[in-house]
């Protein structure tokens, strides 16, 4: 008897007709696609993502020169070279990334004791070129003004946990 | 033996009288689709069957190894991302076990439950990938496109958990990078409760399908002491029927505590592998179930509390001068292991990962040698294909489970 059913089964393509109806029924799902780039998916407040140097609410850049970031980047992305300023504060004549060596582990964040750099929540950082990945102080300064709302309310939402 | 055809050598314009079909060869890959990643087999092949396969590696080779003595305890975590990058956690899970026992310490009860968790989401996120780019391999395209839905949901936990969606940089020595963010828990039960839908729908596709089960039922099959002296592990070791599984065989993390089967097969072919790792992710899923039920009743720290090895939480940091000594000394010069040689092996999702770990008292490890599962794999495709067609190559590599990051280092 069983056999019967088997070869019954098989002679009417049972477990094909089976398969090509589930896949008909997922044309009338909800479609898991979205519409990149006008809609995007959700980020958590941990992402790491572009990297940015930030500056304190009076306009004065975080970063101290301590060359923490420099000393744990596995990928040796970071250079750093510093010098007191004419007010006597130790700060950065250059701070250069190079997105191209960087792997975006997150420990150049993790070591900054004063949250100066960070990896913020931009992905869309692609260039034609190699060389506009080559980032200087200025362009992470200026990634740090345009990014800081986001940067700040996501370290303010993962506080509790770092 | 009966008398072949005469073939002219047309290509060497003659047209003479050799009397046999001589074998040829051919390169397959290393940009071939269906060689995953960049597999070269250099192919001697009678007409359609395959009479030698010879594996060429070394074609993504970054020299993770020899890198990581140059690094920190703390650096070399990265590294390990990238080896398998199907399964990224895992073998994070590997090298913190490894360096935790050198040290001679023990992660905190909190913290091994949650490497539970994501060992397993890895599991399935490997597994996914791994039985749906089969199905693609062997002419099933939509298996891929609903696998790749789930991963989408699993690396959206992956990233909220760590930062990344891929290389994780999660399992710390001594822990974890940082406690599970607030309904993440509750999101992961979530998705637990329908995944065994969309399991039911893969094996809807493909368990019964004839043009699947021809593909692969009793191709690349050997036996259970063949595959023991072909050093093979994980799925490809059970489908022959050999119960071996490291989390049952040398607990780590407590696995002990949870209740799973190890699936295990009977004929060693690519179909039972197939079955297997589709069992497994429902046994990944019943331990992830548990280890949900398990995290809420296990509050407290994910790091040991001790400052000379995992740094300081960064509100304490900003406030203590002690603990900014410590933070500077760990993100600098990082922690000094003591001497002494360890292996560690977890239960990846593809097999046996080990980490062999030579320390010289420094801050660096002295040696580290990796063992892939999937190089144990790839040198048995010569045995595998042998007298198989072509296409059954393909099927092989696909059930194999090979990923050249972690072959290649």
């Amino acid at each position: 008897m069983s056999n019967f059913v088997a070869s019954a089964k098989s002679l009417l393509l049972v477990e094909l007709l089976r398969g090509m109806g589930l896949s008909f029924s997922y044309m009338f799902r909800r479609k898991a696609t979205i519409n990149y780039p006008y809609e995007k998916g959700a980020l958590s407040p941990r992402f790491r993502g572009e990297h940015a140097l930030r500056r304190y609410a009076n306009g004065e850049e975080r970063c101290i020169a301590c060359k923490l970031c420099e000393a744990v980047c596995p990928a040796l992305a970071i250079t750093i070279e510093a010098e007191p300023r004419d007010d006597g504060s130790r700060r950065t004549t250059r701070y250069d990334i190079d997105m191209t060596k960087c792997i975006y582990c997150g420990l150049c964040q993790e070591a900054c004791p004063v949250d100066a750099i960070v990896e913020g929540p931009n992905y869309e950082f692609a260039t034609f070129t190699r060389e506009e990945l080559f980032y200087n102080k200025e362009r992470l300064l200026a990634n740090g003004d345009r990014w800081e709302s986001a940067i700040a309310a996501n370290l303010q939402k993962d506080a509790a946990y770092r | 033996m009966t008398e072949l055809k005469k073939i002219p050598n047309i290509h060497a314009g003659d047209d003479s009288t050799d009397p046999t079909i001589k074998t040829y060869s051919m390169n397959f890959g290393p940009q071939h689709p269906a060689a995953h990643g960049v597999l070269r087999l250099v192919l001697e092949l009678d007409g359609e069957i395959v009479e030698r396969a010879d594996p060429h590696i070394g074609l993504l080779h970054r020299g993770t190894e020899k890198l990581i003595e140059y690094k920190t305890y703390m650096q070399a975590v990265p590294y390990f991302d990238r080896l398998d990058y199907v399964s990224p956690m895992c073998q994070e899970h590997a090298f913190a076990l490894a360096v935790e026992e050198l040290l001679g310490i023990k992660s905190p009860p909190r913290a091994q439950v949650i490497r539970v968790l994501f060992s397993e989401i890895t599991r399935v996120l490997n597994h996914l990938l791994n039985v749906t780019a089969f199905a693609l391999d062997v002419g099933a395209i939509t298996p891929l496109l609903w696998g790749f839905e789930q991963r989408e949901i699993l690396m959206g936990f992956y990233e909220r958990v760590s930062g990344a969606r891929l290389h994780a940089n999660y399992f710390r020595p001594g822990g974890v990078a940082a406690d599970l963010p607030h309904g993440l828990a509750e999101d992961i039960a979530e998705w637990s409760k329908n995944f065994p839908k969309l399991i039911d729908d893969l094996e809807g596709l493909l368990t019964e399908n004839r043009i699947f089960k021809q593909r692969t039922v009793g191709i690349g099959a050997f036996n259970a002491a063949e595959a023991e002296a072909w050093g093979f592990t994980g799925p490809v070791l059970r489908s022959a029927g050999v119960a071996w599984d490291l989390r049952k065989a040398q607990p780590y993390d407590g696995y002990e505590n949870y209740q799973f089967d190890i699936p295990v097969g009977q004929h060693g072919d690519c179909y039972d592998r197939y079955l297997i790792r589709v069992a497994e992710m429902r046994q990944s899923k019943a331990i992830i179930d548990q280890a949900l039920v398990r995290l809420a009743a296990t509050p407290g720290e994910v790091r040991i509390s001790d400052r000379k090895i995992t740094p300081p939480a960064r509100n304490e940091m900003k406030l203590s001068m002690e603990a900014l000594i410590h933070h500077f000394k760990l993100y600098t010069e990082g922690y000094h292991v003591p001497a002494g040689e360890i292996y560690r092996a977890v239960e990846a999702p593809k097999g046996e990962f080990g980490v062999y770990l030579i320390s010289d008292g420094s801050n660096r490890p002295y040696r580290c040698k990796i063992r892939a599962p999937g190089f144990a794999f790839l040198q048995a495709t010569e045995f595998l294909a042998k007298g198989h067609m072509l296409a059954d190559l393909v099927a092989i590599i696909g059930s194999l489970d090979i990923v050249f990051g972690e072959i290649d280092r």
